[in-house]
């Protein structure tokens, strides 16, 4: 059996669920960042699969994929670069410290 | 670009130069503060020279295209009431430049702000569309903050925010109501909408909502009872050129706003309530009289007679009599003059003396006779003694609003604002009494009086004061065509 | 009476205008000699003088009433209309000489009285506009150009009662000068209004004729002749308003003389007597008049007999007298009236003069701190003493005639009236020779040696005391009532001798002669001891000397307790706490609520992540509901 759409979405949502999950609880701002990258993977995935279902002349989907890696890397490298900033700063990349913008 | 562009654009444009000079430099700042402010005034006083009387109505209008999607045009013009306070308020402009000529406080800063002020004053005043009035009256918050928040004294913080959220909160039921005629008429556009009849389109909201929804918006910048009370705050503690053009222009506004939307668009409206807002003007006559004598601060004294004044204005403009409009008009531009030169001379004192509490000051007119006298020039105009133009329009209005056929109950609310004049009668002089009269205390016997340039720029007012007193044609004349036009909805 | 070239009466106020203007604006003018600001202002003031003698002439001549239209001032449209033009009528005339040879005498007086004075130019110009503008009220054919003139009287009238306003009470009494008069004029505009409105036209001679034609209702009529006359009130001092007066006695005493004796407080006289033709409408009106005239005569006559300042005398004098007048003109019209304001104007100037005098040279007002001055000022004193006596009501003195004229009128109308009238005289004439024999007979008790004025004191004293005399005479043949309204002339030596030959005018002499002597008895003879009197009557002595508690009544009661700590206060507070108050709770409440809200803003982004997350998880779930 050829795998189909659903089992891309599948892939696509369970990947994106222990993305979301990390992003919720980790307290690491690093393992935060990565859990972010498995998010926009995810949601790669479905496009790609989208694209390739659905328009497989149009390769729409596909393009914005791509869109999406470059945006992600200059996203990694801004989200580092904060990262790298608030060690400095303050020494830890501990989330639960991290709470300054708050009332 | 016409004059009537130049003269509004020419303060902005002031205000974008001095942020490019170097703040060392303060004297070009001033300059340029003084050239930006002299000519608006020089063009305005030459529209008011070449406006013709004959014809009335809008003259030097410009008209372009702004948001065509929404039919939104940049579309400016005059009449004679707002070329009359165009007039007043750039001269009250070029006047707040002179009053401020000693700021030392970030004056780069203090100018631009000062400028732009102008602009958004003379904005509204211009305006023949709805979307472009709005802005120019929402654009003015902005100046006025910033001035009263940073060159104010006393709780100047507060007085600017609550002056802020007081005119938002009438900003947005004047929003409301420019959006139900929107709605209605699918125009902005003034002229246009004065040509429209209402009750044979379809109505956004009732008329008489929409009616209110403009009131409370112009109510709270006149101001009248009960949103009044931002008034005497941001008034005592602004700066005096702050004062200056809240008091004589930037009030004054509201009554426009009252007598070319409220008025003009909503006569059946306007007829039908104006019992209950001549109530209201009337409260704000002998309330607001009542309150003033209470003051202990100068400048709140002074303050709060803007609101005794600004119900002579309500009172002549819903009696809706040809004369009565006339009276409120001409009561706009007198209390502009009056109040201007109470504010510009309460500052020179207060910063001569270092001193604002009336029970403390005293027996000043020895060691300051000049500004005594200016200051008795200034009283006698806000009570209204002859001579001065505080007593054209104030007698004007009682003599159109007690004559009038429009209103049935004017009259007897006429008769109790009469005490008005008593009021103010009372706390001017009770004012000149403790403040200038009575024996000298010797703390204030190096206290300066007023030096060459105040001298001028008060005696430029004191000059308009007696000349529009003595002589009322000048100012009648043009305003003869807008009030007549105007009676004549409701019959002349 | 077309003879007149209009402009010369165009200047008859313009002259003292342009001296107003000379000294106050041009205020460097006369720098280092400033007793030329007093000559600028004589000059001006004693060429009017001669153009209103010219004008009375001519219209005494012609009498025919001159209208002169002038020029468009307030004007809109069709709705209203108002012209600055001139009345010239016998009233006007007459007014214009009292005024225009008052303001002369008291002029030169003041050279000396006011001589070594800082202020010399403020002096002079505020005595030039004064002059211009009750020249104006009296010239004006408008009732809005009538009320602007006697706003601007009132005006120089409170900055020159204020003069030396570094002197508290002075200052004081110049704000309550004002204010009181202005409750006058908040009837008098009220009146303005009215008229307006049911006649459309301020004109005076249009609403006469309007009202003459039965074209105004006669409640109308009652109603504003009423507030007219409450204008009256307040600028006359009548009673109730009249309590501004003696304290306007702080101001320099020719100022006193000029305005507070002599002309502006006539004013409300002779604009009872202007609008006299609307008045005869109203029955009402006229007996409101003549009664609040009589009352004020008697009342402020009570008060006169026990004061010790000699201006306070002076002062309640005139307010006593000024009732006469309004009595004269509510029984018997406007000749009755203006007849007792002409010859009153030269004897109360005089008399003002007399003490001003006295106080040059003794540096007091009080009565009691004077004595023995006849000898050490004997010009003083004769003047004085026929002042006294005009006033009094002593043949053949101006005061006589005028005075016994309202009381045959009154006699005719109202009895009670008269007796009150009758009581007047009475009083007046004890009450001035208590001034005359405390302060020029006896033993001097002034710790300096008094001394005869100065001439530029006397000559103008000299002047008026001549016209105390025969100022009465004037009216001998019926003329001056003639010119005013139409009555049959006599010879003069029968106006003069023959008036004797009614039994009246023994009453009145007698009763007047009565005053005196009481007065010799009290005050020279010493046979009755004033002490005791004031001992044995006590109850009236206390309610006289403390004038009727009025002022205390004013000042205390309703304008400190009942309106500045009562109705204003309340206000005041009312406008803090709960319009304020309102406005700041509402604000407080924002500020309080997002204390509390602003606690979900915990800072931590994966908590906001997870929010976020649970509300797009209910939304689909509810979208999914939906479908």
């Amino acid at each position: 059996m050829a795998p189909g759409l659903e089992h891309y979405l599948i892939l696509s949502a369970v990947l994106f669920s222990i993305g979301l999950f990390g992003t919720v609880v980790k307290r690491s701002a690093v393992l935060i960042l990565i859990c972010i990258e498995i998010m926009l993977a995810a949601v790669n995935i479905a496009l790609v699969a989208f694209s390739r279902f659905i328009t497989p002349v149009e390769l729409t989907g596909q393009l914005f994929a791509i869109f999406v890696i470059v945006v992600a890397a200059a996203e990694v490298a801004i989200g580092l670069a904060i990262i790298l900033a608030l060690y400095r700063q303050r020494h830890t990349i501990d989330t639960k410290k991290i709470d300054l913008l708050k009332w | 670009m016409g004059i009537l562009s130049i003269i509004l654009f020419m303060p902005v444009i002031g205000a974008l130069l001095i942020v490019l000079i170097p703040a060392s430099n303060v004297r070009l700042t001033k300059y340029t503060a003084f050239v930006f402010t002299l000519i608006p005034l020089m063009l305005s006083l030459y529209l008011f020279g070449s406006y013709d009387r004959m014809s009335g109505g809008f003259q030097f209008e410009e008209f372009a295209q702004w948001i065509p999607a929404i039919n939104a045009n940049y579309h400016i013009g005059v009449d004679g009431l707002s070329l009359s306070l165009v007039l007043l308020t750039t001269l009250l402009s070029f006047i707040s430049v002179l009053v401020s000529w000693k700021t030392s406080f970030r004056p780069r800063a203090f100018f631009a702000w000062l400028l732009l002020l102008e602009t958004s004053i003379l904005g509204v005043f211009v305006s023949l569309d709805l979307l472009l009035f709005f802005i120019f009256w929402e654009i003015e918050l902005i100046p006025m903050y910033f001035l009263i928040a940073l060159w104010g004294s006393g709780r100047r913080e507060y007085s600017a925010i609550k002056y802020v959220l007081y005119t938002l909160f009438g900003g947005a039921f004047m929003l409301a109501g420019i959006l139900s005629l929107y709605f209605t008429a699918g125009t902005f556009s003034v002229v246009e909408l004065y040509q429209t009849d209402f009750s044979l389109l379809a109505q956004a909201l009732p008329l008489a909502a929409t009616f209110f929804l403009f009131f409370i918006g112009f109510a709270v910048k006149l101001p009248v009872f009960p949103f009044h009370t931002w008034l005497p705050d941001a008034h005592t503690d602004a700066p005096t050129a702050a004062s200056i053009m809240l008091a004589g222009s930037l009030i004054k506004m509201g009554g426009y706003g009252m007598f070319r939307i409220c008025l003009g668009l909503f006569p059946d409206e306007a007829q039908h309530y104006a019992p209950l807002i001549l109530a209201l003007a009337v409260v704000n006559i002998v309330y607001g009289g009542a309150i003033t004598l209470k003051q202990t601060d100068i400048k709140r004294l002074i303050a709060y007679s803007s609101v005794s004044h600004m119900g002579f204005v309500l009172l002549g403009l819903f009696a809706l009599s040809e004369l009565s409009l006339l009276g409120a008009s001409l009561q706009l531009i007198s209390h502009g003059l009056i109040t201007g030169l109470l504010f510009a001379v309460t500052g020179i004192l207060i910063h001569n003396t270092h001193e604002r509490h009336i029970k403390k000051l005293g027996g000043l007119a020895r060691q300051v006779p000049v500004l005594t006298a200016i200051f008795v020039v200034g009283g006698v105009g806000a009570m209204a003694v002859p001579g001065t133009s505080g007593f054209i329009a104030e007698v004007t209005v009682f003599l159109g609003a007690f004559s009038t056929s429009v209103v049935s109950s004017a009259p007897v609310f006429t008769l109790i604002s009469l005490t008005g004049i008593l009021l103010a009668a009372a706390y001017i002089l009770t004012t000149l009494l403790k403040v200038f009269f009575g024996p000298p205390k010797p703390t204030f016997d190096h206290v300066h009086d007023v030096t060459l340039m105040e001298k001028i720029y008060c005696g430029v007012l004191v000059v308009c004061i007696f000349a529009i007193g003595l002589y009322p044609k000048l100012i009648i004349d043009i305003l003869e065509p807008v009030v007549a036009s105007m009676a004549l909805l409701w019959g002349g | 009476m077309s003879n007149i070239p209009e402009i010369l009466i165009w200047l008859i106020p313009g002259l003292p205008l342009v001296s107003f203007g000379l000294l106050l604006l041009v205020v460097r003018l006369f720098r280092n000699r400033s007793v030329w600001n007093g000559y600028v202002a004589i000059m001006a003031t004693a060429a009017s003088f001669c153009l209103s003698i010219w004008v009375l002439f001519n219209i005494i001549k012609s009498s025919e009433i001159l209208l002169i239209p002038g020029f468009d001032w307030l004007t809109l449209g069709n709705v209203i209309n108002v012209k600055i033009g001139l009345i010239v009528d016998p009233l006007t005339a007459i007014m214009l000489v009292v005024v225009t040879s008052v303001s002369l005498l008291v002029q030169i007086y003041s050279l000396g009285y006011m001589h070594g004075s800082k202020s010399f130019n403020r002096y002079y110009a505020f005595i030039s506009l004064f002059t211009m503008a009750m020249l104006g009220l009296v010239m004006a054919d408008n009732l809005l150009v009538m009320f602007m003139c006697w706003e601007i009287v009132g005006f120089c009238s409170y900055q020159l009662i204020g003069f030396w306003f570094h002197r508290q009470p002075a200052a004081r009494a110049a704000r309550k000068a004002f204010f009181i008069t202005r409750i006058g004029d908040f009837g008098f505009l009220a009146a303005i209004i009215l008229i307006f409105s049911s006649t459309g036209t301020l004109n005076v001679m249009e609403i006469h004729s309007m009202a003459a034609a039965g074209l105004v209702s006669g409640t109308i009529i009652t109603w504003a002749t009423l507030g007219i006359f409450m204008g009256a009130m307040g600028k006359s001092s009548q009673f109730p308003l009249h309590t501004w007066l003696p304290d306007a006695m702080e101001g320099p005493t020719p100022v006193s003389a000029l305005i507070h004796a002599a002309t502006m407080v006539a004013a409300g006289v002779f604009l009872v007597a202007r609008m006299y033709p609307l008045f005869e409408h109203s029955q009402t009106t006229l007996a409101t008049v003549a009664i609040i005239g009589g009352i004020t005569a008697l009342f402020a006559g009570t008060i006169a007999l026990v004061m010790n300042d000699i201006k306070k005398v002076l002062a309640y004098s005139t307010i006593s007298q000024l009732g006469y007048m309004m009595l004269g003109l509510g029984l018997g019209g406007v000749a009755v009236g203006i007849f007792h304001l002409f010859t009153h104007a030269f004897f109360k100037a005089l008399l003002f003069m007399g003490a001003g005098s006295i106080n040059h040279s003794t540096g007091t007002f009080d009565m009691r701190k004077m004595g023995g001055l006849a000898r050490l000022m004997p010009w003083t004193f004769a003047t004085f003493i026929i002042g006294s006596l005009s006033l009094a009501g002593i043949w053949p003195m101006a005061g006589f005639f005028s005075k016994e004229e309202i009381l045959a009128s009154a006699m005719a109308n109202q009895p009670v009236l008269f007796v009150l009238a009758l009581a007047t005289a009475f009083m007046t004439a004890f009450y001035m020779f208590r001034v005359v024999f405390m302060t020029f007979t006896g033993r001097c008790k002034s710790p300096v040696k008094p001394h005869e004025s100065g001439r530029i004191m006397v000559i103008p004293m000299v002047v008026l005391a001549v016209l105390a005399i025969c100022a009465g005479w004037f009216n001998a043949t019926g003329g001056f009532s003639g010119l005013l309204v139409s009555d049959k002339a006599h010879g003069w030596l029968y106006g003069i001798f023959g008036i004797l030959s009614h039994p009246l005018a023994w009453i009145s002499l007698l009763v007047a002669s009565g005053g005196i002597l009481l007065a010799w008895a009290m005050y020279y003879k010493r046979w009755i001891s004033p002490l005791k009197v004031s001992s044995r009557f006590w109850a009236p002595y206390v309610i006289f000397s403390h004038k009727y508690w009025i002022d205390e009544l004013y000042e205390k009661y309703i304008g400190q307790k009942l309106l500045n700590s009562g109705l204003f206060n309340l206000f005041n507070r009312f406008d803090s706490i709960v319009i304020d108050g309102v406005v700041n709770d509402i604000a407080n409440l924002n500020l309080s609520s997002g204390k509390i809200i602003r606690r979900v803003q915990s800072g931590n982004l994966q908590l906001y992540a997870l929010f976020f997350l649970l509300g797009v998880a209910v939304i689909s779930i509810l979208a999914m509901l939906a479908r």
